[in-house]
């Protein structure tokens, strides 16, 4: 029990002091390879929760999809995006970002109020789902329980989405040719 | 012992430092991976309370829906900032202040 603790600690300091690299650093490469470290922090906090399948999910599509597209998109855009971009963050930093500051530090102290004051540990649906053991333990194979689910009671979903990630692809690629092309 | 309350926070924390970085950054990019990261504050409390659902498993299939959401919604942003990047050489959205014709 002491090692979840120290694991969801050194997890969750990992993902928060990567995620403010990413919104202090002006270098943009740079924190796009801090966001890496995030999301492999997310998907070590993940397996505290005990959503393998959901962790190993995170790795592949986010890791190896998303942030890759991001890179992509970096290189294939040439020098000038980069250039473009590191010169207009030098002047008036602190005056610019202060409402935005401002803004997500007392959204953040709203959040925290409303999560101290819910106490959602003692909600009716999860001491229920405690008291009919239906919660899942460390020892359980998930991944079966996600398969079968799928399949049945959250085909619609499941249907619904494969449709968007199709159209989303068939859109994208649509968007990325080349001018000249389009006539 | 870790409770719910923990990943309420973190994600909490985890939600405002990406409000931050789309309200402050003044590039396309950044803005999309400010989105990013309060995506996966939403897909961290899913996993989070859907321990306590082991028979339906609904919070680690939606996880899993709201992860795969976020990869058509970076696929089709990255065209578009792509395309914007052709048209006014820049991604600042500050500056992308006309319309086509």
């Amino acid at each position: 029990m002491i090692l979840i603790t120290v694991m969801f600690y050194l997890m969750a300091a990992i993902a928060l002091g990567s995620a403010l690299y990413v919104a202090a650093s002006k270098n943009l490469v740079r924190s796009v390879f801090m966001f890496f470290v995030t999301l492999f922090a997310l998907a070590g906090l993940y397996v505290l929760c005990l959503a393998d399948f959901v962790a190993i999910t995170q790795v592949v599509v986010y890791v190896g999809g998303i942030l890759v597209l991001i890179l992509f998109a970096f290189m294939l855009s040439g020098r000038e995006l980069l250039s473009g971009l590191q010169q207009q963050t030098n002047r008036l930093i602190a005056i610019n970002k202060l409402p935005a500051l401002m803004l997500a530090v007392l959204f953040f102290i709203v959040l925290v109020n409303i999560f101290l004051k819910a106490n959602i540990d003692n909600a009716s649906w999860i001491s229920q789902s405690i008291a009919q053991k239906n919660v899942i333990t460390v020892t359980d194979v998930t991944v079966n329980g996600i398969g079968v689910n799928l399949m049945t009671n959250y085909l619609l979903p499941f249907e619904a989405i494969s449709i968007l990630l199709l159209m989303a692809l068939v859109g994208a690629a649509h968007l990325s040719r080349k001018e000249g092309e389009a006539a | 012992m870790i409770t719910l309350t923990h990943y309420l926070v973190l994600s909490g924390a985890l939600f405002c430092i990406g409000l931050y970085v789309i309200l402050a950054k003044q590039n396309a990019v950044q803005i999309l991976i400010g989105v990013e990261l309060m995506l996966n504050a939403a897909i961290l409390n899913l996993v989070a309370f859907g321990r306590f659902d082991k028979l339906n498993s609904s919070g680690q299939t939606f996880a899993l829906f709201a992860i795969i959401l976020a990869a058509a919604a970076t696929a089709v942003a990255l065209a578009i900032v792509l395309n914007v990047y052709r048209r006014y050489k820049t991604i600042d959205p500050g500056r992308i202040n006309e319309l086509k014709d």
